[in-house]
């Protein structure tokens, strides 16, 4: 260590390309792989930018997951203790208590489970491409089929009537927004619960073949954290693979060459979708921690009660990790773990269905519409700046 | 090559069965890892590797 401090910057923000994160993070990458920082609403803390350090944050016990939110406006002081998280939020615990609720779910999820879904979640695409081949474009294909495919699929998953869809993709989304006040997210976050309470309540008395009668069923949880984990699924569930397969669209119709190969060889699209997450990670700001302990990393001292953000889009622009250029959009690129789901303990539990249905989404619709093309210049979609999933809030195509 | 599991540790994330299907598989009730085969035959020597590297949980071992 030189003794000389280093200097506090601002974490990284503002996009210049759509799908690529901000350039900030090469910097950062270069310069200063693991930076203090002050975020956007002011509090202090870490990123990590650099595609080891990323993993180490995430694989180290020693960096809890009970954190801040540190959105614009949240109204809980910078050094203020850290409340419990919400009953069945384990995507915010640690431990033993994280391991009870994530083992109640991953038998759900496992890669057998999840492709013997295949032939369902492909019947699902063909009857959304239907109905969007009758409307005759140009289509919202956020709204026509990027968004009712996971939305489907995890409804008949859980047991969620898809009949209420609009209830909760609204409470969905209102969690996910950065402008939201505390307020707000609070509410959504309480309606959500609230709605999938009275639903296992009706499970309790007509239990089905779905996970929240298993949950019901299995009776190791209380009535709070089973409402707490199923508004969870559901949430994760359907925003994140929405975006993906949207933005995933947008993206390869940008890279016509991508796209011409892998509609010239459909065998690709395995290596497709990780490119595709890999490339755009919507998870745009990253995954924060807490030192639970001092932490000592590549001679920086990380104080216990800091937050550290683990930026996933930039450790999976890491050129030390990825072959080729990592800015690149290559659907040939050789496998290499990537960061999209995170990594450790916390790992995405769906990662497996999101396989599965961005496949099965991309390669029916590039199959489909053969001529798919924006209807609005790439300029003019609005992307989702404003939301703690990337993604775009409507792409507007044609064929 | 021998492979050496942490059922502790493991997560349920199913990297490992997407890297090495014939060696790796999940239990139905909790997603846990299941080894097929823990003395797997040495072409098989990569894909477990890629197993390894990419266990989220740093569950699997692979000893020479
Ligand atoms: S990759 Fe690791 S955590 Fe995931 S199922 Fe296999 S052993 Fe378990």
């Amino acid at each position: 260590m030189t003794g000389t401090q280093p200097t506090t910057r601002s974490q990284p923000m503002g996009r210049t390309c759509p799908f690529s994160p901000p350039e900030g993070y090469r910097t950062l990458r270069e310069e200063a792989p693991i930076a203090p920082v002050t975020f956007p609403d002011g509090a202090k803390g870490w990123v990590v930018s650099r595609y080891a350090d990323v993993r180490a944050v995430l694989a180290d016990p020693r960096f809890g997951a009970n954190r801040r939110r540190v959105r614009p406006g949240d109204p809980t002081p910078a050094d203020a203790p850290l409340p419990p998280p919400p009953p069945g939020m384990f995507i915010m615990m640690d431990g033993p208590e994280h391991t009870r609720f994530r083992r109640l779910l991953t038998g759900q999820f496992t890669v057998r489970r999840m492709q013997k879904l295949a032939p369902a979640v492909e019947k699902i695409v063909a009857e959304q491409l239907d109905a969007m081949a009758a409307a005759q474009g140009p289509v919202d294909l956020l709204q026509a089929f990027a968004l009712p495919i996971p939305s489907l699929v995890i409804c008949e998953l859980l047991g969620v009537p898809y009949a209420d869809r609009e209830e909760f993709q609204e409470n969905s989304s209102m969690q996910l927004r950065l402008d939201a006040s505390h307020e707000q997210v609070q509410q959504a976050h309480m309606a959500m619960n609230q709605y999938i309470h009275q639903l296992a309540v009706a499970k309790r008395a007509h239990p089905t073949d779905d996970i929240l009668s298993g949950l019901v069923q299995s009776e190791r949880l209380t009535d709070e954290e089973l409402a707490g984990v199923g508004s969870l699924l559901l949430l994760a569930g359907h925003e994140t693979t929405a975006n993906m397969i949207a933005l995933g669209t947008m993206c390869l119709l940008g890279n016509p060459e991508q796209l011409a190969a892998l509609r010239a060889d459909p065998a690709l699209m395995d290596s497709a979708v990780e490119e595709l997450l890999r490339y755009l990670t919507i998870i745009q700001y990253g995954l924060r921690r807490v030192a639970l302990e001092d932490v000592e990393m590549d001679g920086h001292r990380i104080e216990a009660g800091s937050t550290v953000l683990a930026s996933l889009a930039s450790g999976n622009r890491d050129a030390t990790q990825f072959s080729g250029d990592p800015d690149v959009l290559d659907v040939r690129r050789p496998s290499s773990p990537h960061l999209a789901f995170g990594h450790g303990v916390h790992q995405c539990i769906g990662q497996q269905l999101a396989r599965v249905e961005m496949k099965a989404a991309l390669s029916a619709l590039l199959d489909r519409f053969p001529s798919l093309r924006l209807a609005v210049p790439a300029d003019q979609v609005p992307m989702r700046d404003d939301m703690l999933i990337y993604g775009v809030h409507e792409l507007p195509v044609t064929w | 090559m021998k492979i050496v599991i942490d059922e502790d540790k493991c997560c349920g994330a199913g990297q490992c069965v997407l890297s090495a299907a014939e060696v790796f598989d999940q239990r139905d009730e909790d997603g846990i890892v299941v080894l097929l085969d823990a003395v797997p035959p040495e072409e098989q020597r990569a894909p477990v590797e890629e197993a390894a590297a990419r266990c989220p949980a740093l569950a699997i071992e692979v000893l020479p």
